[in-house]
């Protein structure tokens, strides 16, 4: 019971949560974070209101804003569902970014080094990337279960690691000749690009891709024997040791996955928008990081993932809009999902407890 | 005489890239040992880097500039103790949205303050009669900021602190048992609140260091993950203060003997070291951790309720 000013507070925690009253919540402090971030466009001198029309109308308003928020969707999707699996076993991976990036360089060893026929090619770049980003996430997983390492320190120091693994790549081995000013690779020969919905830039593989993933993770994780392990690991570790959970087994399981898929991430996002290894910082702006709001926004459900990550592309694309359109620095997006993420978590609160106001007696 | 000028200048400037990390190590140790993961050091940071560059350069007082990034840093911290302590939200995710805000922030507002040049900076001192000492002198006491020997001399007195005081032991009781410290009239909250408040002025303090006084300049993302190393070496310091400074300067020191390889290695290879190091170092202090049973604050990262367990 906590008392101030002369009123009396009951704090109670709450039994079971219904799904309308998640969802009720997250909107709210969804709306309150974008209250909060309007303050910020007021600083700026843009009219908040006239902001969020430019980024609402911009993202949904035409049908080229239509198609850049689904292609920003894409890795986020990919990379979302991933961290979902990794976060039920309340295993912190932030390092979905360098995992991408690292499907990204083995997607790229093969489009351009490997004598694979061309119908063989994109599959095994996808093979490629997979194997590459899970690798990428075993390392911390490892060092996690065996020796007990901090893996939000180890995941996030390979982020670092692998962003400067593609700037020496580019600048070095892999250089390409037809570098003007930016360091790129070769261009991918065209059995290496895949497939866009014409006059777009949505490469629709890697959509369905995503989409086949989390209804399989969705199944995954609530309907099989290694997704009960997970979802025990996560919600009571003392649990799952008394119940004979292998811990080393289901954490290496889950960062394949999540490793895996962000790979598959860094893969759609060069094989099918770039066409060639680029600066880490333009094939991905942080798409593994925004990821992680994606995944929490989601409550962990690899389903909801769809609906997040299409919110985030929407927020991406509008940015993009604001920034060009008046002259806001990027960095805004920035300062948006910093604001959900802890109005998001801020908001949970109220989801576990109940505030009641007692009569004085 | 070419070996003892290497060892000067490896030393001296391990000196001066270190305590940046000490000071951030420092308060990351405090807000930890109240219970506290607070994983927005590099928010903080970069937050008190832009905040002491403007002022600085506004104001011409480099002083005012600490000052301000110092109090910058423990607002941003207040926002993750309200998260976490009195919303008893998952402290890891909130972290991680002050280290998101932060960048984000200090990247928005510090739009068109890049490339501008400092004029006035925190001076640099050289104690004369000990600056003669062989070795020694040139390292310690030749040339070397202020804030190098307030942070220094700030670690005797906060290990004090904590492990001679009854402050010190109201902290670690908080940290290790809260609710044995509640039962005992402790204000758990008040004293978590404190610890977080301090971790981020000495957060925002370390980075207006290193936009004023190690590099007198803005540039967006500056503090290029240190507040993440910054981390590493409070789980490798085992939360003491003493080990902290240790550390602080020992991979400081690594950082600059990394760069003797540049004439062998790729710059871009070499960039990515001190990221490489500091999981080198985190396995290094795990495999410790694992035989001697020393380990984390046992409420690390647990919100604390009443009358629950």
């Amino acid at each position: 019971m906590t008392s101030s000013k002369g009123l009396e507070f009951k704090i109670e925690e709450r039994s079971g949560v219904s799904q309308g009253r998640i969802l009720c919540i997250s909107v709210l402090a969804i709306l309150f974070a974008l209250v909060i971030a309007g303050l910020f466009f007021q600083l700026f001198g843009v009219s908040a209101l006239k902001a969020y029309r430019l980024i609402f109308s911009g993202s949904l308003g035409s049908s080229f804003g239509l198609a850049e928020t689904l292609r920003r969707a894409i890795p986020l999707l990919l990379c979302g569902v991933g961290l979902t699996i990794a976060f039920r076993a309340l295993f912190w991976n932030i390092g979905a970014e360098g995992q991408l990036l690292i499907g990204a360089v083995a997607a790229t060893g093969i489009a351009l080094f490997s004598e694979i026929p061309a119908p063989l090619l994109l599959p095994a770049m996808f093979l490629g990337g997979f194997i590459g980003g899970a690798l990428w996430g075993l390392i911390p997983a490892v060092l996690k279960a065996t020796l007990g390492v901090n893996e939000v320190i180890t995941t996030l120091m390979m982020n670092y690691m692998s962003i400067y693994l593609v700037e020496w790549l580019i600048h070095g081995p892999w250089k390409g000749p037809s570098a003007r000013g930016f360091a790129y690779s070769e261009t991918f020969p065209p059995s290496a690009w895949l497939p866009t919905i014409s006059g777009t830039r949505i490469h629709w593989p890697t959509l369905f891709l995503g989409l086949i993933l989390s209804v399989l993770m969705y199944i995954l994780i609530l309907y099989t024997k290694s997704g009960l392990e997970i979802r025990i690991m996560g919600e009571n570790p003392e649990a799952a040791r008394y119940a004979g959970i292998n811990s080393l087994k289901v954490t290496l399981l889950v960062m394949f996955i999540s490793g895996g898929l962000a790979g598959l991430a860094g893969v759609g996002e060069i094989a099918g928008i770039h066409q060639r290894l680029l600066g880490p910082t333009h094939i991905s702006m942080g798409y593994g990081y925004t990821a992680v709001i994606v995944a929490w926004l989601a409550r962990r459900n690899p389903l909801a993932v769809i609906f997040t990550s299409l919110f985030f592309g929407l927020l991406i694309t509008g940015g993009d809009v604001i920034k060009v359109s008046l002259g806001l620095p990027s960095q805004l997006i920035n300062v948006f999902n910093g604001l959900i993420l802890f109005f998001l978590i801020g908001s949970e609160f109220f989801l576990h407890y109940r505030i009641s106001l007692l009569s004085r007696r | 005489m070419g070996w003892e000028n290497w060892i000067i200048t490896t030393f001296s400037r391990s000196l001066a890239y270190g305590t940046p990390l000490l000071l951030g190590t420092l308060g990351e140790i405090y807000a930890e040992r109240s219970g506290v993961l607070n994983l927005g050091v590099e928010g903080m940071m970069i937050m008190g880097a832009y905040s002491a560059f403007t002022t600085t350069y506004l104001t011409k007082n480099p002083w005012l500039g600490m000052l301000v990034a110092g109090i910058i840093g423990g607002i941003f911290s207040l926002i993750h103790a309200f998260t976490s302590i009195t919303l008893k939200a998952n402290q890891i995710v909130s972290g991680l949205s002050l280290t998101m805000l932060g960048l984000g922030l200090s990247g928005v507002l510090g739009r068109g303050w890049e490339g501008k040049p400092l004029a006035s900076t925190i001076p640099k001192v050289t104690i004369i009669p000990l600056s003669h000492l062989p070795l020694l002198g040139p390292i310690l006491f030749q040339e070397q900021n202020l804030i190098v020997y307030f942070t220094i001399i700030s670690v005797p007195l906060l290990w004090y602190i904590l492990f001679r005081t009854r402050i010190g032991i109201t902290i670690r009781a908080v940290g290790e048992n809260p609710a044995t410290a509640d039962s005992m009239g402790i204000n758990v909250s008040r004293v978590r609140y404190i610890c977080v408040l301090l971790g981020g002025i000495l957060a925002g303090i370390s980075g207006g260091y290193l936009s004023v006084v190690y590099r007198p300049a803005w540039t967006e993302g500056m503090t290029a993950g240190m507040g993440w190393i910054v981390i590493a070496l409070t789980i490798f310091a085992f939360w003491n203060p003493v080990n902290g400074m240790l550390g602080a300067f020992l991979f400081a020191a690594l950082y600059h003997l990394s760069f003797r390889l540049q004439p062998y290695i790729s710059p871009e290879l070499l960039k990515a070291m001190p990221y490489a190091m500091a999981i080198i170092v985190l396995i290094f202090v795990s495999r410790g951790t694992l035989q001697k049973r020393i380990g984390a604050p046992a409420a690390l990262s647990l919100p604390y309720t009443r009358g629950e367990d």
